[in-house]
């Protein structure tokens, strides 16, 4: 008797337990792999294209499904570092056929007496950052300019430029102490 | 007197060399021929220039606008004709040009209409933050914070103490200490005009013990007040950062700011004595902060001493005036020896928080010998006024290990220079802080504008997907319009195939889709009929005598209806056999003839 007991309460708890499961993965449902959302908050969304996919989510899927994660280079060693410890995979060497890493960071202009206004760079743009109409002269939304590159190519009369970007009082940062070798920017009054 | 004071962790005792810039009152100095007034001389935005190049000004002038919530206007210092406005440089560490308003002065130093109001302890508390606002004062103990801002604390925050900051505890600087001994009155009133604003319970005022005879000038001149709250003048020892904020908020109350927050979160607003005074002077007689005390000492100047200085006075003229003995002179530091900067020029301008200019020579404040490895020591940490590890900081600082540098709270950093001061390793750690500060601040401001792309980028993913979505569905609206006019046009056709002769329905005839057209037509007629014919044999056994012509012509119309069912039927049969025929082949002509309709069918709709 007490062996049907048992087993009709495993039944019947195993019963409850299926229905909240099976309740839970209904509501609870997520709908994106959070994995790709995280891959994709490391990369550095200058939507460049130069792993070869159109823009940073889509190269976060490719990871995600199990693409090298050394094709970033506006990200450079510091994304793949990242990544690597995201994903547990080794740390590799960027890949040379994706571009090389940029120091400085840049942004287009575009040389507004020699636009013709084609509206062909603001079709390129990834972010929206262009602004401008047909005939009319284009001009690039530093702010909002990643520094692509994508808006070079399909300009007919080449009028846009990467140039680096300007360093101003607000964004300058103190740089790192260079050790033993030089003069400190620092003051000391230690033999005072 | 009897204030119970405190002691803050750490500090540290650096020699004072303050007597050298005390022994002779503060002086005045000639006009200079030009004025290099920057834009950005507070914390916050820059302010906007309200001149263009060739106005003339007027001593007091407002020439650029508060530009946000934290910012402050900015004046002419003295008249003349503004000749330039463009990138100068300015005092910033980085050596990045600032925008400047350079003003040729014409000699005149005369003044623009301004007046006080008339009674600041009964003037309405509008009235007197209008005045502070309008007259571009910025705390005048070095970081430069509007004042207007601080002293407009946030609605529900209740403050009841007032720190008067007259502690100036950094070596060499003595600006503060001369104003008090010479303007204590002035001092007193605009401590008074503060509080009215902030409305404390006690007004504390905090001096280092080094200082004398500002502390009895003070005590003197505070204990004349007859009416209003009490301002107390408090000792305190001296100790090296006893003047900052923070620090000295835990010595005269006890309490501890919170890390990430400010003194009215204790209940305490601090301002400087310098502000003081310049509150005085923009409340009680409406004139801007143009000038300042600063202190020109060091061991290269031939007069030391405190001068009354135009904002946008060079370096250069400055040194001029105290007199620099060039072959001694190894530095020119702006600010204090702790916390200020090698100036690179003496083009540099003087602005509203610069409280001391220090010429040294190369004994007195020596380049900082070579950087050694640390020795897990920890005089840094004993240092530390804000209990802070600076030795874990700055292994960490070293290696840009971001996280683990604000787990160990770098944020509460003060950059006060104790740690650098008392480490025998020579090793610049307040230098080390700042880079990993900067990192962490260019980490963030990267992480904001790459969320700013990200959004972009899915939003215009978004409007290309819905383009394209609107394109399919009108291409799909009109391939439905265009077939719904073929089949009428068909329809039609069928109908009058049905109606006319068989030769008329000819054309349309030839394919499985005129025969469907001719069975349904067929079916049609032949309903209608049959209904006809129904219809007609109930109104025969109804209708009365009167109605017989109507029926007549009834019977009629049934008839022809009946006469062109079996039409339809006819050409139906005759068209299926012919089309069911294996001998039938459908001509070419016709072929391209129906092409031909439909196209034109295509084109009409």
């Amino acid at each position: 008797m007490t062996g049907v007991f048992a087993i009709l309460a495993l039944l019947v708890m195993g019963a409850i337990f299926g229905a909240v499961l099976g309740f839970a993965s209904i509501r609870f449902e997520v709908d994106e792999d959070p994995v790709v959302d995280q891959i994709n908050s490391i990369l550095p969304q200058t939507q460049c294209g130069q792993c070869g996919h159109p823009g940073c989510k889509p190269y976060a899927e490719a990871i995600a499904a199990g693409e090298l994660h050394n094709r970033c280079p506006p990200g450079g060693e510091d994304t793949i570092v990242e990544l690597s410890d995201l994903l547990n995979r080794d740390v590799i060497e960027l890949d040379e056929e994706s571009g090389e890493v940029s120091e400085v960071k840049k942004v287009a202009i575009i040389i507004e007496e020699e636009c013709i206004g084609c509206t062909k760079c603001i079709q390129a743009c990834p972010v929206d950052a262009i602004l401008g109409a047909a005939k009319k002269m284009h001009t690039v939304i530093e702010d909002e300019c990643t520094g692509c590159d994508l808006c070079l190519e399909p300009c007919p009369v080449d009028c846009i430029i990467l140039e680096p970007v300007k360093e101003t009082q607000q964004d300058w940062i103190w740089t790192k102490p260079n050790g033993s070798d030089g003069v400190p920017q620092m003051i000391s009054v230690r033999t005072l | 007197m009897s204030h119970r004071i405190r002691d803050f962790p750490g500090g540290i005792h650096p020699p004072q060399r303050k007597s050298i810039s005390t022994l002779s009152p503060i002086s005045e100095i000639d006009l200079p021929k030009r004025l290099i007034i920057p834009l950005q001389q507070h914390i916050g935005a820059p302010a906007k220039a309200l001149v263009k190049v060739g106005d003339h000004v007027l001593k007091g002038q407002k020439i650029a606008n508060a530009h946000g919530f934290v910012s402050t206007p900015i004046h002419a210092s003295s008249s003349g004709t503004v000749i330039e406005i463009g990138p100068r440089t300015v005092q910033h560490p980085s050596q990045i040009d600032g925008t400047c308003v350079v003003i040729e002065t014409d000699g005149k130093d005369q003044w623009i209409d301004h007046q006080g109001v008339e009674n600041p302890l009964t003037a309405t508390l509008d009235d007197l933050r209008e005045h502070i606002r309008d007259a571009g004062i910025t705390g005048m103990g070095g970081a430069g914070f509007p004042t207007i801002v601080k002293l407009s604390p946030p609605p529900k925050t209740v403050i009841d103490t007032l720190v008067i900051n007259a502690v100036e505890c950094e070596p060499y600087i003595t600006a503060d200490d001369m104003l008090m001994r010479e303007r204590a009155d002035e001092i007193i009133l605009g401590i008074q005009i503060i509080a009215r604003l902030v409305n404390p319970k006690t007004i504390l005022m905090g001096i280092e013990d080094n200082k004398p005879e500002a502390i009895s000038a003070m005590s003197e001149a505070a204990r004349k007040i007859n009416n209003g709250p009490e301002i107390t003048v408090v000792t305190v020892p001296t100790k090296y950062p006893s003047g900052s904020e923070k620090q000295l908020i835990q010595i005269l109350t006890g309490r501890e700011v919170p890390s990430g927050s400010i003194p009215a979160e204790v209940g305490v607003v601090c301002q400087n004595t310098g502000t003081a005074y310049a509150v005085y002077q923009a409340v009680v007689k409406g004139e801007p902060l143009i000038q300042r005390v600063t202190t020109l000492t060091g061991g290269a100047i031939k007069n030391p001493g405190n001068v009354w200085a135009r904002i946008g006075t060079s370096v250069a003229h400055l040194l001029q005036h105290a007199g620099v003995d060039g072959s001694q002179l190894s530095r020119l530091i702006m600010g204090g020896p702790m916390m200020g900067f090698t100036l690179h020029s003496t083009e540099i301008p003087l602005i509203k928080s610069t409280n001391c200019l220090i010429a040294s020579t190369e004994e007195e404040l020596p380049l900082q010998n070579p950087e050694q490895a640390c020795i897990r020591c920890g005089t840094c940490t004993q240092a530390c006024p804000m209990q802070l590890l600076p030795q874990q900081l700055f292994w960490y600082s070293r290696s840009k290990e971001l996280e683990k540098v604000q787990q160990y709270n770098l944020s509460d950093c003060i950059e006060c220079g104790a740690c650098s001061y008392v480490c025998p390793s020579n090793i610049p750690l307040v230098q080390y802080f700042r880079y990993a500060k900067g990192e962490i601040k260019k980490q963030e401001s990267e992480s904001v504008k790459s969320d700013q792309a990200k959004q972009r980028f899915e939003a215009r993913e978004d409007r290309l997907a819905k383009e394209a979505a609107a394109k399919e569905a009108k291409r799909k609206a009109r391939a439905e319009k265009s077939a719904k006019a073929k089949a009428a046009k068909a329809k039609k056709a069928a109908e009058e195939a049905a109606q006319g002769t068989a030769s008329d329905a000819e054309p349309a005839n030839k394919s499985d889709d005129a025969l469907k057209i001719l069975k349904t037509a067929m079916a049609k007629s032949t309903k209608l009929w049959k209904d006809a014919e129904k219809a007609l044999a109930v109104a025969e056994s109804t209708a009365g005598d009167e109605q017989k012509e109507q029926l007549e012509a009834h019977r009629a119309k049934v008839e022809r209806l009946k006469e062109k069912a079996e039409k339809a039927q006819n050409a139906f049969k005759a068209f299926k056999e012919k089309s069911s025929s294996p001998i039938t082949v459908t001509p070419p002509i016709t072929n391209t003839e129906k092409t031909k309709d439909t196209e034109t069918s295509e084109k009409q709709t």
